[in-house]
């Protein structure tokens, strides 16, 4: 159990440091909210003090973070300045979209990256090889920026496929299956940027990984025994390739998190990123550690879940600690 | 092998220095406005012209605007403006201190060469290309070095000093990988003011870039530090009573030169581009200053993205740029290692 309580504690630790990194960072920051209001000859200096005084910024810093802090526990991330509501009834429906984006890219990202990163690591040198590999290396040249305006001009041109926003005016009177085709045509776009976008890593890992476990001395052995292809494979290097595979799917969260924003932003999709933008340009304190503080939180969540699957499947960690104890 | 390793270098060094002297190169100021041609497509640069006659000097025709068609233009066949080579125009600095006016190319007035048309302004993409390519080449290079020396600093100290002190080190250096770049990006940048004037953009920007991008390379020298420590000739060293600092210069910080390149052409681009996605959402380099990332910001206007392919020219460039960088990567990756053995 001690392996799962210190990641635990590592990602807990990891949280709070990223709160305590951003209120810091925001302190740092010259202007706040109510500047906007100071060179407004209409607003009385009266009226700004009380409004500092009701959203607390009047008091220090170590304060202000623990009341955060003993709000956040509870799921009150404080207010926003700029929208007038309590963050956390904005930040769940944002938080939920860009969730809606990032999670069937992975899945979609690794169905596609598997077998093809099976198929040609199986046979390196292959033409299928050189031209996955001179896909992929044209892929990674593209800036995520590029390839969302290159898919929006797509649709623009080609009106196919709904810009903007994830639902069509009217949307809310159709029933629920109307609602979700409605969505999935909003968000195809979008999820085809992020997963094209995501792909030449994983894919490249994918190969490197398996090809590593075939030149392994047990896979040389048991090909010496007559094992047939396909057996040695699936049967013996797959599974030893699946811990460098399971440690990158936690860290391509990192990546898929940043091209998730960009894109989001570029396409109107009204996910974490665009929330974020915005705050930024309001100085809306609250909004902007919160934002950051909920795609940290996707990314530990990520890692832990890599890690624990780690832990599930390779047994090679877990005497470990049997031998430490 | 060694032709393609000529073509890279080659190739490289020609973009760096296009960019490097852009006010030489680009024919106009790039903040300078042309209100009556707003998003001229490229000048077409001819040999014959309206009557059929040869002329050996290319020249272009002016651009007016089409009475038919909102935004078309009609080439103005009445007079023709040859190119001509080494024109005076804009004053521009070489290197600061020395002023010049000499450019390349350049037609005489009232007509304007715009090779690669004309943004919505009727700045000449062309200039704003070269001149904003400089801002965003110099941030990404300025920031390899910020954050190579941070790195080469936090990763020896690690590497060298070992305990806790090594501890603390790089569970910083993890904590700063495990936060998506970009977010980590707009956490420092929120923290400076949204408006300043370009030259605090821009140095604010090589500092926030170097600091986002120590950790990878500090833990890399870290590890080669470590390793270096032990060997046996160090420790001879050591047992005959060297200094550290000779240990550090002589034995340690050498061996770490090869990590140091790599990361520096990895490092490049991923600046390059972490620089053009700023100022693309409005965060970085503000306009009339010209870089990759605010020409690229005007795509996000519907009618500009569907009408004007020329202003997809800074994606262009940002994709040769990256290129080359990959390139080069994988070639000092490669050489470095048959060093190392």
């Amino acid at each position: 159990m001690g392996y799962i309580t210190r990641r635990l504690a590592y990602s807990l630790f990891t949280l709070l440091t990223v709160s305590i990194l951003s209120f810091s960072f925001l302190e740092l920051a010259p202007g706040e909210f109510v500047d906007d209001m100071r060179v407004d000859p209409t607003v009385a200096p009266e009226t700004i003090e009380e409004l500092r005084r009701q959203y607390g910024l009047t008091e220090s810093l170590p304060v202000r973070y623990f009341r955060w802090l003993r709000g956040a526990a509870g799921g009150d991330f404080g207010y926003s300045f700029a929208y007038h509501t309590p963050v956390s009834s904005l930040i769940w429906d944002r938080a939920r979209n860009t969730l809606l984006l990032t999670v069937p890219a992975l899945a979609i990202g690794w169905l596609i990256a598997l077998p093809i990163g099976i198929w040609t690591a199986s046979r390196p040198g292959g033409w299928t090889d050189r031209a996955s590999d001179a896909g992929t290396s044209a892929l990674l040249t593209v800036p995520d920026v590029l390839l969302a305006l290159l898919l929006l001009l797509l649709a623009l041109r080609t009106g196919w496929f709904p810009t903007g926003g994830m639902t069509s005016p009217g949307a809310a009177d159709l029933n629920l299956f109307g609602r979700a085709k409605d969505v999935a045509a909003h968000a195809f776009l979008p999820l085809m940027a992020l997963v094209v976008s995501t792909l030449p890593l994983i894919l490249r890992h994918v190969r490197a990984s398996l090809i590593e476990a075939l030149e392994a001395p047990a896979i040389q052995a048991a090909r010496g025994h007559g094992i047939p292809r396909v057996r040695l494979l699936y049967r013996y290097a797959l599974p030893m390739a699946s811990n460098p595979l399971l440690s990158l799917a936690g860290l391509s969260i990192a990546s898929l998190l940043s091209a998730s924003f960009l894109i989001e932003v570029v396409m109107s999709w009204p996910g974490l990123g665009p929330l974020l933008l915005d705050a930024i340009m309001a100085r809306d304190l609250y909004l902007i550690v919160a934002a950051s503080l909920f795609s940290t939180l996707f990314l530990v969540f990520g890692n832990l879940a890599a890690d624990l699957a780690l832990f599930a499947v390779d047994p090679r960690i877990r005497p470990g600690q049997g031998a430490r104890a | 092998m060694t032709s393609r390793r000529g073509l890279l270098f080659g190739t490289l060094a020609a973009i760096h220095a296009l960019i490097l002297f852009a006010g030489f190169f680009a024919p106009y100021d790039p903040a300078e406005q042309a209100r009556v041609i707003p998003y001229a497509p490229p000048s077409r640069v001819h040999f014959v012209d309206v009557e059929g006659r040869f002329h050996w000097r290319p020249f272009v025709y002016a651009w007016t605007p089409d009475p038919a068609a909102y935004d078309r233009y009609l080439e103005d066949p009445t007079s023709r403006f040859p190119l001509q080579l080494f024109v005076r125009g804009a004053e521009y600095s070489v290197v600061p201190g020395i002023v010049t006016n000499v450019h390349l190319f350049g037609v005489a007035g009232p007509a304007r060469v715009a090779l690669l048309g004309t943004d919505g302004y009727g700045r000449d993409v062309l200039s704003r290309l070269l001149h904003g390519g400089r801002l965003s080449l110099i941030a990404g290079l300025l920031a390899t070095v910020c954050s190579l020396i941070a790195a080469a600093l936090i990763g020896t100290l690690a590497g060298f000093s070992g305990g806790t002190v090594d501890q603390i080190l790089m569970r910083t250096a993890d904590l700063f990988m495990a936060i998506p770049w970009l977010y980590l990006l707009f956490a420092v940048r929120a923290a400076l003011p949204l408006q300043m004037d370009a030259r605090d953009t821009f140095l604010l920007l090589v500092v926030v870039l170097g600091v986002i991008g120590w950790a990878r390379p500090a833990r890399l020298i870290r590890g080669i530090v470590l390793s270096a420590r032990e060997r046996t000739y160090v420790l001879a060293a050591r047992g005959f009573g060297a200094p550290r600092r000779y240990l550090l210069r002589r034995h340690v910080l050498p061996q770490t030169a090869g990590a140091m390149l790599t990361q520096a052409a990895l490092l490049v681009p991923h600046y390059v581009l972490a620089e053009v996605t700023l100022s693309f959402l409005g965060l970085g380099v503000g306009e009339p200053v010209p870089s990759w990332g605010n020409m690229l910001g005007a795509l996000q206007q519907y009618h500009v993205l569907t009408s004007y392919w020329w202003m997809f020219a800074p994606a262009v460039a940002l994709i040769v740029v990256t290129f080359g960088y990959h390139l080069l990567t994988s070639y000092v990756h490669e050489r470095m290692r048959v060093v190392a053995i």
